[in-house]
């Protein structure tokens, strides 16, 4: 039982987390390059700009849950299956989330390169 | 891709790593924290370790946005993840630990995966940018 609520875990931090990416990098997409709205109008319009787009704020909230739900698995399982399950998977996901919600173009490229960071990030943190 | 944006990658893979390890090496200090003992968890800031990773993790926040700004999130995940290779190194080569086996293999899947990515265009998708991003016109603020 206690194997399931850790998995439970698990899933809702690669979901979270996934769905907070995906809100972060649409909400700066909608800002625009930082850099060139830096140099035009200051550094007081960026600030202004991502704090006045809603899905950064959306973000931030799926961010926070991820957060929470790294806690509360950790307190459930163990360090070395939590860590490198978690963060593994949210790779994997996170390329198939970009192509179907950002239209991100996920090649073969991209999506061999998400499963190898995948695993090296699970081999690591072992 | 210009230097100033491979700069920016740089920034938010040392940034989430050196974070991150001053995190942990702060909560060390502390000890572990329970449910029921959760005003020490706002007390842990005024460890000068905590708080100099919390000052990184903003850093590494502001970056990872900037990348966002301009780059797609597959192209710049996998730059983040390289963090970790640098930890490792920094634990083999600066503190002279052991880094095992598995996490040498580790290394070079994650190296390769980057360099996969790196390869390739860094914005895949065409959006609209605002309109005072491109126009010249505008009065600056």
């Amino acid at each position: 039982m206690k194997e399931a609520y850790t998995w439970a875990a698990i899933a809702l931090i690669v979901i979270s987390s996934t769905t907070g990416d995906i809100l972060l990098s649409h909400a700066m997409k909608q800002v625009g390059d930082v850099s060139e709205l830096w140099k035009r109008h200051g550094f007081w319009k960026v600030i202004g700009r991502v704090l006045s787009t809603p899905t950064f704020f959306l973000g931030l909230i799926a961010m926070g849950v991820a957060f929470y739900s790294l806690l509360f698995a950790l307190s459930w399982g163990d360090l070395s299956l939590v860590v490198p399950a978690s963060a593994s998977l949210t790779f994997v996901a996170n390329a198939f989330a970009a192509r179907l919600f950002l239209h991100e173009r996920v090649g073969r490229r991209r999506l061999l390169a998400a499963l190898l960071v995948a695993g090296g990030v699970a081999l690591m943190a072992i | 891709m210009t230097f100033r944006k491979y700069l920016v990658l740089a920034g938010v893979a040392i940034f989430s790593a050196a974070g991150d390890s001053l995190l942990a090496r702060g909560m060390r200090d502390l000890g572990s924290i329970s449910l029921n003992n959760l005003s020490s968890l706002i007390l842990a800031i005024l460890n000068p370790w905590v708080a100099c990773g919390i000052l990184l993790l903003l850093a590494f926040f502001a970056s990872y946005m900037s990348a966002l700004s301009w780059a797609d999130l597959t192209y710049v995940l996998p730059a983040s993840s390289l963090g970790y290779v640098l930890v490792a190194l920094a634990a083999r080569f600066g503190f002279h630990e052991a880094v095992s086996p598995a996490r040498w293999i580790g290394i070079a899947l994650i190296t390769a995966g980057v360099g996969f990515v790196a390869a390739g265009p860094s914005l895949t998708h065409s959006h609209k940018l605002p309109d005072d991003v491109t126009s010249h016109s505008e009065v600056r603020l």
